[in-house]
C-alpha cells in the first residue's frame, strides 16, 4: 500500500474552502435559474416545457459522471489497496444517488406533458433506474455491514459491477427503439441544440457541479472527523 | 407578463414543480450533510475534552487534530 495524498493537507484545503464553493455555487444556480427560467426562448415543438431539460441534463450527466469516478476509485482501491481512494468515492455517492433521483423525477415530470405519461419501461429510463439501485446498494452496504474492510471490497465490488450499466445507459437510444430522444449534445460532430439554450444548460452543469463538489467536501470532513475520533479512542 | 412567468403556456405546473423538487433535494441534502458534520464535530469535541493533558499534546502534534479544533472553534464563533 502506498499513500498518494497527504490527508492532513487535503483535510486543510477540504475544510477552508467549503463556505467559498457555497457562495459560488449559491451565485452560478442564480444565474442559472434566472437564464433557465425566465432569459432562455421557449422550444417551437415543446414549448415551455423544454425548461425541465435545464434540470433533467445536468443531473442525468452529474449522476453517470460521478458514478463512473466511483467505479474508477473502486477499481484502484481493488489495486493500489489505498482506503482514501474509497474514502472519497464514499464522499461522492450521496450528490450522485440525488442527482439519480432528480434525473429520473424530472424526467417522469417531463414524459407526461411531451409522450402523455409519466413513466415507460424504455431502455434508458429503465436502465437510469437501474443505476439508482446500484447507487442505493453501494450507500447501504456501507451503512449495513459493520466490518469496514468487508463493507470497503463489497461496496467496490458493486461499484465495478455497476460500471457496466453505464455504457448501457449511454448507447440505449441508439442500440434499441426508445422513447427517450437521442443525444442532442455531441462532443465529436454537431450539436443540434441552439447557443441560447446551451449557455444556461451549462451554467446550470456547473451550479450542479458545484453542489456535488460542495456535498463532496462537507461528507469528505465528516469521514475524516469520524476517522480521527476513532483515532482518539487509541492513543 | 406574471401570468406567462407562472403558467407558460398550460406547461407552468410541470416546469415549477420539476426545479421546486431539484431545489428541495439539494437542501434537504445539503441541511443532512451539515447536520452529520456538526454531529461528528461536537462528538470529536467531547471526546478531545475528556483527554489528559499528555494524551491531547499528543494529539495536538498531528496536523489533521489541530486542523479538526481550529474548525470547530471557528464554527462556534
Amino acid at each position: 500500500m502506498f499513500n498518494l495524498f497527504d490527508l492532513g493537507k487535503i483535510f486543510e484545503i477540504s475544510s477552508r474552502s467549503v463556505k467559498y464553493v457555497f457562495i459560488l455555487f449559491i451565485i452560478v444556480l442564480t444565474i442559472g435559474l434566472t437564464e433557465s427560467l425566465f432569459l432562455s426562448p421557449e422550444d417551437y415543438k415543446q414549448s415551455h416545457s423544454v425548461r425541465i431539460m435545464y434540470v433533467h441534463v445536468p443531473a442525468a450527466w452529474m449522476a453517470l459522471g460521478i458514478f463512473a469516478v466511483i467505479a474508477f476509485l473502486s477499481f484502484g482501491t481493488f489495486i493500489f489497496k489505498n482506503k482514501n481512494f474509497s474514502l472519497i468515492s464514499k464522499s461522492l455517492a450521496p450528490s450522485g444517488f440525488i442527482f439519480n433521483i432528480i434525473a429520473l423525477i424530472t424526467g417522469s415530470i417531463w414524459g407526461k406533458p411531451t409522450w402523455g405519461t409519466w413513466w415507460a419501461w424504455d431502455a434508458r429510463i429503465t436502465s437510469m433506474l437501474i443505476l439508482a439501485l446500484f447507487y442505493l446498494m453501494y450507500l447501504l452496504s456501507w451503512r449495513i455491514i459493520t466490518n469496514k474492510n468487508s463493507a470497503n471490497k463489497i461496496s467496490s465490488l458493486i461499484a465495478i459491477v455497476g460500471a457496466i450499466n453505464l455504457p448501457i445507459i449511454k448507447f440505449s437510444v441508439n442500440w434499441w427503439n426508445t422513447l427517450h430522444q437521442g443525444p442532442s449534445l455531441k462532443i465529436m460532430g454537431d450539436t443540434t441544440i441552439h447557443s441560447s439554450m446551451i449557455i444556461p444548460l451549462a451554467i446550470m452543469t456547473a451550479a450542479f457541479a458545484l453542489f456535488s463538489l460542495l456535498i463532496f467536501l462537507m461528507k469528505f470532513n465528516t469521514e475524516m472527523i469520524r476517522i480521527k475520533s476513532k483515532g482518539l479512542d487509541r492513543l | 407578463m406574471i401570468n406567462e412567468i407562472f403558467l407558460m403556456n398550460g406547461y407552468g405546473a410541470y416546469v415549477w414543480s420539476a426545479f421546486l423538487f431539484t431545489i428541495m433535494c439539494f437542501a434537504s441534502l445539503y441541511l443532512l450533510t451539515k447536520l452529520q458534520l456538526l454531529r461528528e464535530q461536537k462528538k470529536y469535541i467531547a471526546k478531545f475534552g475528556s483527554l489528559s493533558e499528555a494524551k491531547s499534546a499528543i494529539a495536538k502534534e498531528q496536523k489533521i487534530n489541530k486542523e479538526i479544533l481550529l474548525n470547530t472553534l471557528i464554527s462556534k464563533i
